[in-house]
């Protein structure tokens, strides 16, 4: 009989709870070993958890990791306070989201850039393969030798699927184009090595690359400086990073993770929360190209008209950029 | 034409590579040849590298920021002194103390002071050590390989690159043609003798380390300022320990030391300027080998084809005067 009264009272305790969180819901943000100040894809994070706190009022709490062992602690520290939704970004933490989203069943998770298949976590992944299909045209069309570049960060297939999608679009825009790929390293240090990257940059410069764009997080400022100094053009990555070095950025292909928080965190707000995968592409405004006062000069409105084209095949379904990840091939 | 201008990039890019590493190496020379041992290289880079990143950010100079570099260097190899030389600690006890503090305390101060991650502000270029044109580069550019050896190699360095390899003859000088470098050799093989003489070993010692600590400030400063625009966490990535590894495979002598720090650059400079690239009869080799051969290449050498390498007498030994 006692047994029976605590747990009626634990329950109703737990629903009360609930009721609260559907009513303000206390989200927060673990991010990936760049820091929310990398100027690329954390810091798209915190710009829409900022924007959503700014419109709502809602404050959001953030963590940034320094190591890899930290990610649990800070997702288990999180959910025990009773936040929720917690969004991981990055696809490295996803070992660590399914086991602290098994311990708390009732915390509604988000992560960004991979799939964990859990009951109460958001899978949020981008069609990046579309984004680089376009900014691949843009690079080939600006390259004056037909020769462009591609400098990823971590080999593994997400990055691959940057770079497959990237040599589509050059192919695309000019069946003769020659595409030189490189991978800075295949452990985490390789989103940090700035002097690696501006050394991969430099000898595709050399090899007769007039563009170079970067998947590579921290590692990409390296290019983009490299770009820069070589007067040639580099292309940003995930945030719009045609402001770092004005007239030397063609573009940045958008990854738009600021959405992705914000959306996520409206929709918990809203007692909307959806467990499951979101793939979002060209057609979803999950990707893009970034066309500002910094590159307006760089792009020609023969360059503009035939990405828009593009963009809209893409959307129609008229253009299928083939996905790296579906089967670790790249047919271009 | 087009092969020769290759291997010419190939060598100015085994250059740039070379340079952090021949500073440290020569560095850890000094400290070593003096009887300590120091595997703390890394961690004074790093701690030189974010000084130089932040000064140079601040205060709007490649000067200051090599000062900065340099001054904070200096200060961490006397902290390592001071445990080691004063006190007498296991010195790869302190050198590995001096790599972890150096690694959290520059990624922590960098975003406590410039909330950017970790990461400096990004260097303008009249902030950083800009590439030097050496005189008549250009008019000799079009000389087929006299010429182009000059232009692309030697020519468009920054100036810490010609002081890294002026320092490899005067270190040669100072350590073998001085009594200052006399007495830092006499105080690593033999202490005792040294101390009979009349030479403190510790002062000695010290001053050792200082030089140690001024190297690794260059090392450091070069990477952050000339090498890139600023300071990420963990820039150096074991670039101190492929050094020390650099110096082991020299034999503790500076001539060596710069040749061994050039092959280790050059192979980096390959694996880079290989990735991707398909080769006669090898077809495209895997990113991975690329990466790993440098670190192949120092355990096969060091395992056996250099022959033995004696390490000064009485390095990793604290001198304890008989009493």
């Amino acid at each position: 009989m006692l047994t029976r009264t605590i747990i009626a009272i634990t329950a109703t305790a737990l629903m009360a709870g609930a009721a609260i969180a559907a009513d303000k819901i206390k989200p927060a943000v673990v991010y990936d070993l760049g820091g929310k100040n990398d100027k690329s894809f954390n810091q798209g994070v915190f710009d829409g958890a900022t924007k959503f706190q700014k419109e709502t009022g809602i404050k959001f709490r953030d963590f940034e990791i320094q190591n890899d062992s930290q990610r649990e602690q800070a997702l288990r520290n999180f959910a025990s306070k009773g936040f929720s939704p917690i969004l991981a970004v990055g696809f490295s933490q996803a070992q660590a989201v399914a086991k602290i989203a098994d311990e708390f069943p009732k915390t509604q998770f988000g992560i960004i850039d991979m799939v964990v298949d859990k009951p109460n976590v958001a899978s949020i992944v981008f069609k990046e393969h579309e984004g680089s299909f376009l900014v691949g045209m843009l690079a080939e069309m600006a390259a004056k030798s037909g020769k462009v570049g591609f400098v990823g960060g971590m080999d593994i297939p997400l990055i691959r699927r940057f770079a497959c999608g990237y040599v589509g679009g050059a192919k695309a825009a000019n069946p003769k184009a020659e595409v030189f790929q490189n991978m800075t390293g295949t452990t985490g240090a390789a989103w940090n090595d700035p002097v690696k990257g501006g050394e991969l940059a430099k000898a595709q410069f050399a090899q007769g690359a007039d563009v170079v764009y970067h998947a590579a997080g921290g590692t990409g400022v390296g290019v983009l400086q490299a770009a820069a100094d070589a007067k040639k053009l580099g292309i940003g990555v995930d945030s719009n990073q045609n402001g770092m070095h004005p007239g030397s950025v063609l573009t940045s292909m958008l990854k738009r993770v600021d959405v992705a928080a914000y959306t996520l965190f409206d929709a918990a707000k809203n007692g909307k929360f959806k467990a499951g995968v979101q793939a979002l592409g060209l057609a979803e405004g999950g990707v893009g190209w970034a066309l500002d006062k910094n590159n307006k000069a760089l792009i020609t409105s023969e360059m503009q008209k035939a990405v828009d084209t593009a963009t809209a095949d893409i959307k129609s379904g008229k253009i299928v950029v083939h996905d790296y990840m579906s089967d670790s091939k790249c047919p271009y | 034409m087009e092969s020769l201008d290759t291997i010419a990039q190939v060598l100015a890019s085994t250059i740039r590579l070379t340079i952090p590493l021949l500073f440290a190496c020569l560095a850890g020379l000094y400290s070593e040849r003096s009887g300590v041992f120091d595997i703390g290289l890394e961690g004074k880079m790093l701690v030189a590298a974010f000084a130089a990143g932040a000064a140079a950010a601040v205060g709007h100079s490649p000067w200051l920021g090599l000062l900065a570099g340099v001054g904070t260097s200096v200060a961490f190899a006397l902290l390592h002194g001071f445990a080691v030389i004063t006190h007498r600690g296991d010195q790869i006890v302190s050198g590995v103390a001096v790599n972890i503090i150096a690694l959290g305390l520059s990624a922590q101060l960098g975003s406590t002071w410039f909330g950017l991650g970790g990461q400096t502000p990004q260097l303008q270029p009249e902030e950083r050590f800009l590439p030097l044109t050496l005189p008549g580069a250009d008019a000799v550019a079009g000389v087929p390989v006299l010429g182009q050896i000059y232009s692309q190699i030697l020519s468009g360095h920054s100036i810490l690159v010609y002081f890294a390899f002026a320092m490899v003859p005067l270190t040669w000088w100072v350590l073998f043609r001085t009594r200052f470098g006399l007495r830092l050799r006499a105080v690593g093989e033999n202490p005792a003798a040294a101390d009979t003489a009349g030479v403190s070993v510790n002062g000695m010692r010290y001053a050792a380390v200082v030089c140690c600590g001024v190297l690794c400030g260059f090392a450091g400063t070069y990477l952050s300022i000339a090498q890139s625009a600023g300071f990420s966490r963990s820039m150096t990535a074991g670039k101190g320990f492929i050094a020390l590894a650099a110096l082991v495979f020299a034999k503790w002598q500076p001539v060596p030391a710069m040749w061994a720090c050039l092959l280790f650059g050059f192979l980096d400079a390959v694996a880079i300027r290989l990735q991707g690239t398909a080769l006669p009869a090898v077809g495209i080799l895997p990113v991975q080998l690329m990466q790993a051969v440098p670190y192949i290449l120092t355990v096969a050498l060091l395992a056996g084809f250099i022959g033995r390498a004696t390490p000064p007498k009485a390095g990793g030994v604290p001198y304890v005067k008989e009493r």
